[in-house]
């Protein structure tokens, strides 16, 4: 065969979905907001419904979703990205919502919009990013910062006498009648990765249901505000993130139904 | 078709029949007949999505995000619930979003009382939020405006993609008023293209957001909002002025005390004294000039609030020292009467104040 013959058949194995945008990304070489932007374009493509499906960007590292993302996006105000899907949602009924908010935003400022969220069982998927740690702010402590963890506010490691308990909030919301699938995932190794990527397809899909809010949580490391290369960040989630925030399904569809 | 009603009702009324497509809100009063209203009849009527918030500031965000999407979309509450509104306000304003915001005031500060004030005249007209933004902000004075105000502020916050602010009180809201109401209209999808409603193929996705790293495209964004409100200033300034042609003395006055000091006005020229009411209907824009027009020909101007003082120093910048300006005042839920505006209109003119 010659050269020219074998360069027309087409050896394309990977590419980057129609629906993520091509360009220089922000996030820190390592982290896991990449990946998990990547999933969701995959999945809006996979499923088709870029055309339906409207956004929401929290205030934090991710707060640049919308250059990313390529789908209509709206940025929300520290803590309110589930509001602002409500408001979408409610207006749009017959598209796809979803947010995508960290830890700080989800479950320290937003706690209340979280929680009302899900208990109204608004039909949006919730993403949930938990990376113990309020990156684009630069190392701060979290609402679900480790016990003992460091961070630039808990600079002798986070004492839960006085700074209180991580918040597993996903296990909360998972107790709610309004929510109908919550998970805890990750995508730090290609088994997680496919694991999460599955999660997020069936927290579009089930929105066509109308059953209740879909809640996605994916523990994910911050090398920079963790200060550790991308390889120990990744080791040291997986031995103390993950021992603290266990990964697998919390509440499945037939736990509802049943 | 004529009816008796409450200001908020009148309110809620309005917003069903203009099409309004969704109301965030959060009962508080003087304002829960809004919500109340809207429970029962707005859905059936038209389908309006009414949903009762976990908080005020849960409620202006579920507005950012309905607002997004070209949809006429409001909210109401009361003077605390729109202190937790702002940082919401600041960021509708930024992103340029349509909607509407109803204050009806109650007296303050903190947690105050639920009677009527007109306390939040700073927080309404100059920004309470952070940042250089401005809403568009009217006052009604009679349970008619405040229907008419309704469609009215929609159609400014259309035309200029800006919140537009409807301060009203306590006392508008609950006093019962004929109010003859305009057609039913259709609910409507405008045909936008800036909205977040699902990106169709012949167009890069929408976003909305407040957000702009680099300071000068955020100085770039903030030029301009600047010129789009010297475009409002230019074009939206409403007024009403009673009595004006051959007064010695105007009171100055928005809201439902301006009919209070039309009373006042009244009973001074019982006793001949030549008194007019100007009553500036935006606040922002503020009618600069028309008030400026009247200096060469009064003695003097007497304002009347129901707060410590707040719109005066807008009569004052009017009137650039060419006439003396006075203040009476009610706080904390006192509404003044007719007859105590005229005491201190009188007063000022003994004291050679005016």
């Amino acid at each position: 065969m010659s050269v020219e013959s074998l360069e027309k058949i087409d050896t394309k194995v990977f590419e980057r979905p129609t629906t993520l945008i091509d360009t220089e990304m922000h996030y820190c070489p390592g982290c896991g907001h990449g990946v998990a932007h990547r999933l969701i374009a995959e999945v809006i493509d996979e499923l088709g419904i870029v055309e339906d499906t409207i956004g929401v960007a929290p205030v934090g590292c991710s707060v640049f979703a919308y250059n990313y993302i390529g789908v209509d996006f709206s940025q929300a105000a520290h803590g309110r990205a589930s509001a602002v899907a409500t408001g979408i949602k409610r207006v749009l009924p017959e598209k796809y919502v979803f947010s995508y908010q960290g830890d700080g935003d989800l479950a320290a400022i937003g706690t209340g919009e979280t929680i009302h969220t899900c208990n109204r069982g608004e039909n949006v998927l919730i993403i949930f990013i938990n990376n113990g740690i309020y990156g684009m702010t630069g190392g701060q402590m979290a609402p679900t910062t480790l016990p003992s963890m460091k961070s630039t506010t808990s600079p002798f490691g986070r004492d839960t006498k006085s700074m209180g308990f991580p918040l597993k909030i996903t296990e909360l919301v998972a107790q709610l009648p309004g929510t109908y699938y919550v998970t805890r995932q990750s995508v730090h190794k290609p088994l997680n990765v496919r694991r999460a990527k599955k999660a997020i397809q069936k927290g579009f899909e089930y929105q066509k249901l109308n059953k209740g809010t879909c809640f996605i949580e994916i523990v994910s490391n911050c090398n920079s505000g963790w200060k550790m290369s991308p390889v120990e960040s990744n080791k040291w989630m997986d031995e103390h993130m993950l021992a603290y925030y266990p990964l697998g399904d919390i509440k499945l569809p037939n736990d509802t139904e049943a | 078709m004529i009816k008796l009603m409450k200001g908020n009702e009148a309110l809620a009324e309005a917003a069903i029949r203009v099409g309004a497509d969704a109301y965030f809100g959060y009962p508080i009063t003087p304002q829960s007949e809004v919500l109340e209203y809207l429970a029962r009849e707005a859905e059936q009527k038209t389908g309006m999505v009414v949903l009762q918030a976990e908080s005020e500031v849960a409620a202006i965000n579920m507005v950012y995000g309905a607002a997004g999407t070209g949809k006429k979309v409001w909210t109401s509450s009361s003077s605390p619930g729109v202190s937790l509104m702002q940082e919401g306000i600041s960021y509708i304003a930024s992103a340029e979003l349509p909607c509407l915001i109803v204050n009806v005031q109650r007296g303050g500060p903190g947690l105050g009382t639920i009677q009527p004030a007109q306390s939040d005249y700073f927080q309404s007209v100059k920004g309470g939020g952070h940042g250089d933004y401005r809403m568009i902000v009217l006052a009604p004075a009679t349970v008619q405006e405040m229907s008419d105000f309704v469609k009215l502020s929609f159609e400014l916050a259309f035309k200029y993609r800006n919140p537009v602010m409807m301060l009203t009180d306590g006392a508008l809201g609950q006093m019962m008023e004929k109010v003859e109401f305009f057609e039913q209209q259709e609910r409507e999808t405008l045909d936008l293209d800036w909205t977040t409603v699902g990106k169709p193929p012949t167009r890069s996705h929408n976003f909305i957001t407040s957000l702009h790293i680099k300071p000068d495209k955020m100085e770039e964004v903030n030029i301009h909002l600047q010129k789009k409100y010297k475009l409002i200033e230019e074009n939206e300034i409403r007024y009403e002025e009673i009595m004006c042609e051959d007064a010695d003395y105007i009171i100055t006055a928005f809201g439902l005390v301006a009919r209070i000091c039309t009373k006042a006005a009244e009973l001074a020229r019982e006793k001949g004294i030549k008194v007019g009411v100007f009553r500036p209907i935006s606040l922002f824009p503020f009618p600069y000039e028309q008030i400026k027009s009247h200096t060469g020909k009064i003695k003097g101007i007497l304002d009347v609030e129901m707060n410590a003082g707040q719109m005066i120093e807008d009569v004052k910048l009017s009137v650039e020292g060419k006439v003396p300006v006075e203040f009476h005042g009610r706080m904390g839920g006192i509404v003044p009467t007719p007859d105590e505006i005229l005491e201190a209109l009188e007063k000022y003119i003994a004291g050679g104040k005016l």
